[in-house]
């Protein structure tokens, strides 16, 4: 019965989606609407094939582990993906004729692929992370399977496809011009839909656990689902200007527009990239060093600190702008307190190793690991340090910025999130090892030179940048031109996609690994039918 | 007053005092007496259930 009324909703969607591909008003919603109209009818056949079938009884004996090797996998490909367009982009920032404009007629710009770039590394390959590791650690450590049957599915599908509405959006036009929040209002609406299912998914699997007590990975896990929501929701209200068009408009203008942006854009940060990833820690750094973590409490205020502080770091964007100065001052103060649950938050990690130490040379899984806590460190030291309104006069605008980002989000979210694809797919395909561990080394040693390249070329150049455009003659003329420091900027444009060339090959390297890890070694021997009774 | 400036006032006052006070709470609850045990029980979550989730009632025989 219930597939009748699936197989109804589908194609009702499938024939709304095909009337508003006619009615389009701009290629973005054409295509848009194609992407789902076909969508709609590929889940439309699939569920006819199953309908009035036999079904199987869910084995609620076993953890739901299809979906998060659909997930993995997913992680491993948007991943190469999104550092793909980042090496790109990189070598066009140092040889514009890269653009190709002529050839593309401007749809593969610079500024056309960036966004394309930082949506699909951190949503695509992250997001999926954080979905894929989330599933497998609350079910680990609830020791129940995950509620909601095939509704972890739906939240799977659901987000590939919120990636490929916005990846085709961008290049055809429809962006809100949001950092971070570009996609248009369809696709924001439906992000809405996945994410609801998402909660409900991670929170029925919470409810029925079998431990008393919601491990703290999970704490994390819950806090980055929540506050994605809130944020997602706030940071997007706007009217569209047609039902069968990409244009909306923001109801916030001005600053209270650009406030809510960077609370939004910081919080991103905060609870999508530090809060998820930090759940991921808490998880997979004490199971591959097959020790507990350091300190339970110290996690406990790590947790709760964290997400106090955080949330009032966003004004920081902003100084020197039509803010007001105490919201800029306040933004300020919270980013440099928040650099001390950051820290506790790196040792805890760091000193979950200790007494382990020996494994470093003989794991580079653990050591992966360990850089990342590293790199957490480093960044959220950097961060509060930007954050200081002298400080940012500076920095801000100029690479150093980017290099800040890249360090946090190559060094710490890659590399805990390898670590984590390293440690899940021998486990999730019954495989007794990985493939090579000499091939991880070189992905650990390819990624960590790239991350120390790509890192320091944008502090030279950052810093480089800031003081030129600040640099008065004694009549107090400025002395260069905008011009001059993109010319100065070249040398360091080249070393920073060279950097991003040694990542992108590590990470090739590690796609290639976890496949062969699969297909290239032999699973696990059939079990004999005669099972002992017990 | 108008409704901005009474919430910002709220927000500078009791707001702030809750919020705080709720996270001194949590810092003195995560040492009360006892706790030591109850976390390094937790802390030993992520080795209990690798395979498959516990029948019912067995998650607490696993703990001991």
């Amino acid at each position: 019965m219930w597939n009748y009324f699936k197989l109804a909703l589908l194609a009702v969607i499938a024939v709304a989606a095909a009337i508003a591909a006619n009615y389009a008003r701009d290629l973005a919603y054409l295509v848009n609407a194609l992407t789902i109209m076909l969508a709609a009818a590929a889940l439309f056949l699939w569920v006819l094939r199953r309908t009035d079938e036999p079904v199987r009884a869910e084995p609620m004996h076993e953890y739901n582990d299809g979906v998060i090797r659909a997930g993995v996998i997913a992680t491993a490909l948007w991943g190469v993906v999104g550092f793909l367009v980042g090496v790109t982009i990189a070598f066009q920032l140092a040889y514009p004729a890269l653009n190709l404009s002529d050839l593309t007629h401007g749809y593969m710009n610079f500024g056309k692929l960036r966004p394309l770039h930082t949506s699909a590394v951190i949503f695509a390959f992250g997001g999926n992370a954080l979905i894929a590791t989330s599933f497998y650690v609350v079910q680990r450590t609830s020791a129940a399977r995950l509620w909601g049957g095939n509704l972890a599915w739906f939240v799977f599908w659901g987000y590939q496809l919120v990636i490929v509405l916005a990846a085709t959006g961008y290049i055809l036009g429809a962006t809100q011009s949001k950092e971070y929040a570009e996609p248009e209002w369809l696709t924001d609406w439906w992000l809405t839909v996945v994410w609801v299912a998402y909660l409900v998914v991670f929170l029925g699997t919470i409810v029925k656990r079998k431990e008393p007590h919601i491990y703290v990975a999970n704490w994390f896990y819950l806090s980055f689902i929540v506050t994605i929501a809130m944020l997602h929701l706030i940071n997007n209200i706007s009217i569209p200007v047609s039902l069968f068009g990409s244009k909306s408009v923001q109801l916030f203008s001005g600053v209270q527009d650009a406030m809510t942006q960077w609370w939004y854009g910081h919080n991103a940060v905060g609870f999508f990239l530090t809060a998820g990833f930090l759940g991921m820690m808490y998880y997979f750094v004490p199971k591959q060093a097959e020790r507990p973590i350091y300190s339970y409490k110290l996690s406990i205020i790590h947790f709760w600190a964290l997400i106090f502080l955080y949330i009032w770091a966003g004004p920081h964007h902003l100084h020197y702008t039509a803010l007001p100065d105490w919201a800029a001052t306040l933004g300020m103060v919270f980013s440099v307190i928040l650099w001390m649950p950051s820290w506790g938050g790196m040792i805890n990690g760091l000193m979950t190793v200790s007494g382990a130490w020996d494994k470093l040379r003989t794991d580079p899984i653990l050591r992966m690991m360990v850089v990342s806590i590293g790199f957490y460190g480093m960044s959220t030291f950097e961060g509060p340090m930007m954050s200081i309104r002298a400080v940012n006069s500076l920095s801000h605008y100029t690479d150093w910025t980017i290099g800040h980002v890249h360090s946090g989000a190559l060094g710490w979210n890659g590399m805990i999130t390898f670590g984590a694809l390293y440690y899940l797919v021998p486990k999730l395909w019954n495989r007794e090892r990985l493939y090579s561990l000499s091939l991880v080394s070189w992905h650990f040693w390819l990624a960590t030179i790239g991350i120390v390249l790509y890192a320091s070329s944008m502090w030279v150049s950052g810093i480089m940048e800031g003081l030129m455009w600040r640099e008065v003659d004694s009549q107090g003329f400025l002395v260069n031109a905008f011009a001059d420091t993109v010319a100065a900027k070249h040398p360091m444009n080249v070393v920073r996609a060279l950097g991003g060339v040694l990542f992108l090959a590590g990470a090739c390297i590690m796609a290639f690994n976890l496949w062969a890890t699969v297909a290239r070694q032999a699973g696990p021997a059939p079990r004999s039918a005669a099972v002992p009774a017990e | 007053m108008d409704f901005y400036s009474l919430l910002r006032e709220f927000a500078d006052s009791w707001v702030l005092l809750a919020l705080a006070g709720f996270f001194l709470a949590v810092v003195i609850w995560a040492f009360r007496p006892g706790s030591r045990a109850i976390h390094k029980d937790e802390a030993g979550i992520p080795f209990r259930h690798e395979d498959r989730p516990a029948r019912d009632d067995s998650a607490k025989e696993a703990r001991k």
